[in-house]
């Protein structure tokens, strides 16, 4: 990706904001870019909600300060800010039809008639919702209200688009569709989306980047591969995905587990000494015949999935079984021993 | 429908009892006879006398005026108490002292108001009603629009304000409709409430401006007149009317 500084849209930088004891957010310092699609992940109660609506202007920060394209946000008020939020129970005007609804925010900036009729027309057929224009929302199902709660937003041309848990209302199928759907228009409205969720595959298969944040803090902003590659911590290691984790001491090579002797890996740039922790994912480990080194174990369980299958080994010393992910039908069957290997690229060395 | 055995013997009874002696009231205001329980045939005559008595127009004036300005100023103060309390003061003493008029016996109310305007220095009449009115029927809007507070979505508001509307196009546009169906119910109900009230009307009231449940208590001292019981089916068929018209209003913007 060719993104440069003066692509720059908001820049976060320092904010904190407490409830009381709770602390939402910790010294938070995010930039996000021109027509990007951003995600903010994490578990409930890790403070993206609160970032979000600090963006939106519904919540003020301690301290640290918030800009769009170098102008002081936190100084707009929320209905003065070029930004718009999509809400988690859309909040449709109940008492305003599909197209009184998307045409509210466009009568606030005081446009003429036929030019908001124009627009309101445009954005609905953008979401494909033209025969429903003069319905009631109560009328509609939970993902023809997206698209509404969606349309009435971008509408607005805003500079920035937020979307709070924009997916989790409706069913597993639907939310399929509307991933597909959020990503083909943010493409094709061209506006700088930021989505808060919890559900790392809704934010894996949609951003272009990620901060996954816990506890108030940012834990690792980076693109879904990298996170998925290279997490950070072991925090993001843990929620990204699955992973096998083997505790031992840093060395060199990797990390020297008792029992196990050393298993191969990449250390971080900066070394680490001490109790380490070897990540490795699932599909990164092969059953091998003979290597130069191998881990030994007994295939406690295996699972088919189709297109993959999916093992659970039980390796003497080790706490947890390791799990492993193949192509195709189980090489393997239940009782078997087997010997297990990784190249050593593939598996991260993260401090505790 | 199911045979309930026994069980509907309860319900039987408990319907007699209420509606047997409005249904009796009621075709006692159409006898021609002026004795009880006599049927002299169909007649309009005591609905024609209501007219002309000059005591009982004039408490229906006085009541109609009581009505329609205590309605007018409950609604509006217990629509803001409730949105105040609900978006601005959260504080469950408050709001227990919002909604205390309504559920304080009258008779407590009624010597308890009366006292007070003593003390201050306020003369009794068709103003002490009303404000005594005012009292107990904003508790019963603020009890109906908080009701509906709770229901409907807090992001609303915000959701107008992310649109570009500012506070006040917010709360017109946004707060008021969406609360409009309580708002309608409420004032409706004060109406009707208002129409009827007896005890805190007796205690609060000067006595050259009789409301109209006064005017009937006082005729009734000396027995019950057919036009008594046209004035009372009138009043049924007024309150009947306006209930009916509050549950339409609140299903019509409910449903759609």
């Amino acid at each position: 990706m060719t993104t440069q500084a003066n692509d720059q849209l908001i820049r976060i930088d320092a904010v904190s904001r407490a409830f009381g004891e709770v602390v939402a957010l910790d010294s938070v310092s995010i930039d996000i870019r021109e027509n990007e699609f951003f995600a903010l992940l994490g578990p409930s109660g890790c403070g993206k909600t609160t970032l979000l609506r600090v963006l939106a202007g519904f919540e003020e920060p301690d301290s640290g300060s918030v800009s769009l394209e170098g102008h002081d946000l936190l100084a707009l008020p929320p209905h003065r800010r070029p930004i718009n939020l999509m809400f988690q129970s859309y909040a449709l005007f109940p008492h305003m039809s599909v197209e009184k609804n998307i045409a509210y925010g466009l009568e606030r900036e005081g446009l003429s008639r036929t030019d908001v009729r124009t627009r309101v027309n445009e954005v609905l057929e953008t979401v494909g919702l033209v025969d429903k224009a003069r319905n009631r929302p109560a009328q509609l199902s939970g993902g023809q209200r997206q698209r509404v709660a969606l349309a009435r937003a971008i509408v607005k041309r805003p500079r920035l688009l937020l979307l709070d848990e924009p997916l989790s209302a409706l069913d597993r199928k639907v939310r399929a569709e509307m991933q597909l759907e959020l990503k083909r228009l943010q493409h094709e409205v061209g506006i700088t989306f930021v989505v808060v969720t919890h559900d790392q595959e809704e934010a894996m298969s949609m951003a272009d980047r990620i901060a996954v944040m816990a506890d108030g803090r940012v834990q690792q902003i980076a693109s879904p591969v990298d996170l998925y590659q290279r997490p950070a911590n072991l925090f993001v290691a843990d929620f990204i995905g699955t992973s096998n984790r083997f505790t031992g001491t840093a060395s060199p090579e990797g990390v020297v587990v008792p029992g196990l002797g050393l298993l191969p890996g990449t250390p971080p740039a900066d070394g680490a000494v001490g109790t380490v922790h070897l990540i490795v994912r699932p599909e990164d480990i092969r059953l091998v015949e003979s290597d130069a080194w191998t881990i030994s174990g007994t295939v406690l369980d295996t699972q088919f999935f189709g297109g993959s299958s999916t093992f659970a080994v039980e390796v003497p010393g080790l706490e947890h079984p390791v799990v492993l992910t193949c192509h195709g039908l189980p090489a393997a069957r239940r009782g078997d021993a087997v010997r297990l290997a990784w190249d050593p690229a593939a598996a991260i060395v993260l401090a505790s | 429908m199911r045979n309930l055995g026994w069980l509907r013997l309860p319900l039987i009874v408990t319907l007699v009892f209420l509606y047997v002696p409005i249904v009796v009231l009621v075709i006692m205001s159409f006898n021609a006879s002026k004795l009880p329980f006599v049927w002299g045939g169909f007649s309009l005559e005591w609905y024609g006398a209501l007219f002309q008595n000059a005591d009982i127009r004039e408490g229906l004036t006085n009541t109609l005026l009581v009505a329609f300005g205590a309605t007018f100023f409950a609604t509006i103060l217990g629509t803001l108490t409730a949105i105040g309390i609900a978006r601005y003061f959260r504080s469950s003493l408050l709001e227990a002292f919002s909604l205390a008029p309504a559920i304080l016996p009258d008779i407590v109310l009624g010597i308890g108001l009366l006292v007070f305007y003593t003390l201050v220095g306020i003369g009794l009449g068709l103003h002490s009603v009303l404000l005594a009115h005012v009292v107990f029927g904003m508790a019963f809007v603020a009890a109906v629009v908080t009701a509906r507070l709770s229901q409907t979505d807090p992001s609303l508001e915000e959701a107008s304000r992310d649109l570009g509307a500012s506070a006040i196009v917010t709360f017109f546009r946004i707060t008021l409709p969406s609360l409009a169906p309580a708002i309608i119910a409420g004032a409706l109900l004060v109406f009707t409430l208002s129409l009827d009230e007896f005890v805190i009307a007796f205690f609060t009231d000067g006595p050259s401006t009789p409301t109209l449940p006064i005017v009937i208590y006082s005729m009734v001292r000396f027995g019950v007149t057919p036009d008594i019981n046209a004035l009372a089916t009138l009043l049924m068929v007024v309150s009947f009317t306006v209930v009916i018209a509050a549950q339409r209003i609140t299903k019509l913007t409910d449903a759609v």
